[in-house]
């Protein structure tokens, strides 16, 4: 049952990083060159989004719709260079392959 | 309705789609962060022997691997099922650009032939970009823990600094390779 959920919220992913172009090479490298919009929409709208329901989440100390359990959003692990590091890397990559 | 599917999704209703899909992870009790199944497959393929990094519960993570697996389906679908044309309409300016790099299929086609077709896998060349670029995304993602989806939206999305400061990696990265590599790799 939980593989099915899983699966179909997936599926739904797929779907929209395709349809939205966020998968399309093309898209990737006109958003590094600061040549559209599009790109700067998406992560910006899902941002706004993003941030509305995580705030929800947390305030209203939500519960898990499979099993009831506390809603738990974990910090990220303190420091800087990794991800500074990591990120210039992961940069490069996605600059190459799109990804 | 029908329409709107097929064609290319505009921004506003892409980006509100990937929230959706961070509020239906978060809300079946997960999180929302693709890169972290590169670790978790090398840790299924048995890396955990050699290296400390990868000894630790996947089969916990493989609800993750079920959600990859899914989004590769979907690609499929939308790709094959759910549109009218894949052509990526990308801006003017951009498409005289790329064709001036030698890629001639910028506004025409989902991604570049010359990089991502069965033909270029032949070439030399275009495996060693693809793998370099393969390699910095994997290093890259995990390193930062955390890729696009994780730290762009999860993080960004919980206000952490930790994501700021690599999602700004990410992008002085890309712009980097964007501006001063790429019209030598091409």
């Amino acid at each position: 049952m939980r593989t099915i959920v899983y699966f179909a919220i997936g599926i739904l992913f797929g779907i929209t990083m395709f349809k939205s172009e966020a998968a399309s090479w093309f898209r990737i490298y006109e958003m590094f060159q600061f040549k559209a919009f599009h790109m700067y929409g998406i992560i910006g709208s899902a941002l706004f989004c993003g941030a509305i329901i995580t705030y929800l989440l947390k305030k209203f100390k939500a519960k898990s719709i499979l099993d009831g359990s506390e809603i738990v959003i974990a910090d990220k692990a303190s420091g800087w260079k990794r991800y500074l590091f990591g990120g210039l890397f992961f940069g490069f990559g996605w600059a190459i392959s799109g990804a | 309705m029908i329409d709107f599917v097929l064609q290319p999704w505009p921004w506003y209703f892409s980006g509100p789609m990937i929230a959706f899909v961070l509020f239906l992870l978060l809300w079946t009790g997960k999180s929302f962060g693709m890169s972290s199944n590169l670790r978790t497959l090398c840790a299924a393929l048995g890396a955990g022997k050699k290296v400390s990094f990868f000894q630790f519960d996947w089969k916990a993570q493989r609800w993750n691997l079920v959600v990859a697996l899914g989004a590769v389906v979907g690609g499929y679908v939308a790709a094959n099922f759910l549109s009218v044309s894949t052509a990526v309409v990308i801006s003017e300016s951009a498409i005289k650009q790329l064709n001036s790099m030698g890629i001639q299929d910028a506004g025409q086609a989902y991604m570049p032939a010359s990089l991502f077709s069965l033909e270029a896998f032949s070439s030399p060349k275009t495996l060693l970009i693809l793998s370099l670029g393969g390699f910095f995304v994997g290093f890259g993602a995990r390193y930062a823990g955390g890729c696009t989806s994780g730290h762009a939206i999860s993080g960004l999305s919980n206000f952490q600094l930790p994501s700021l400061i690599a999602v700004i990696g990410f992008f002085i990265g890309g712009l980097f390779v964007n501006h001063f590599l790429l019209p030598y790799l091409l």
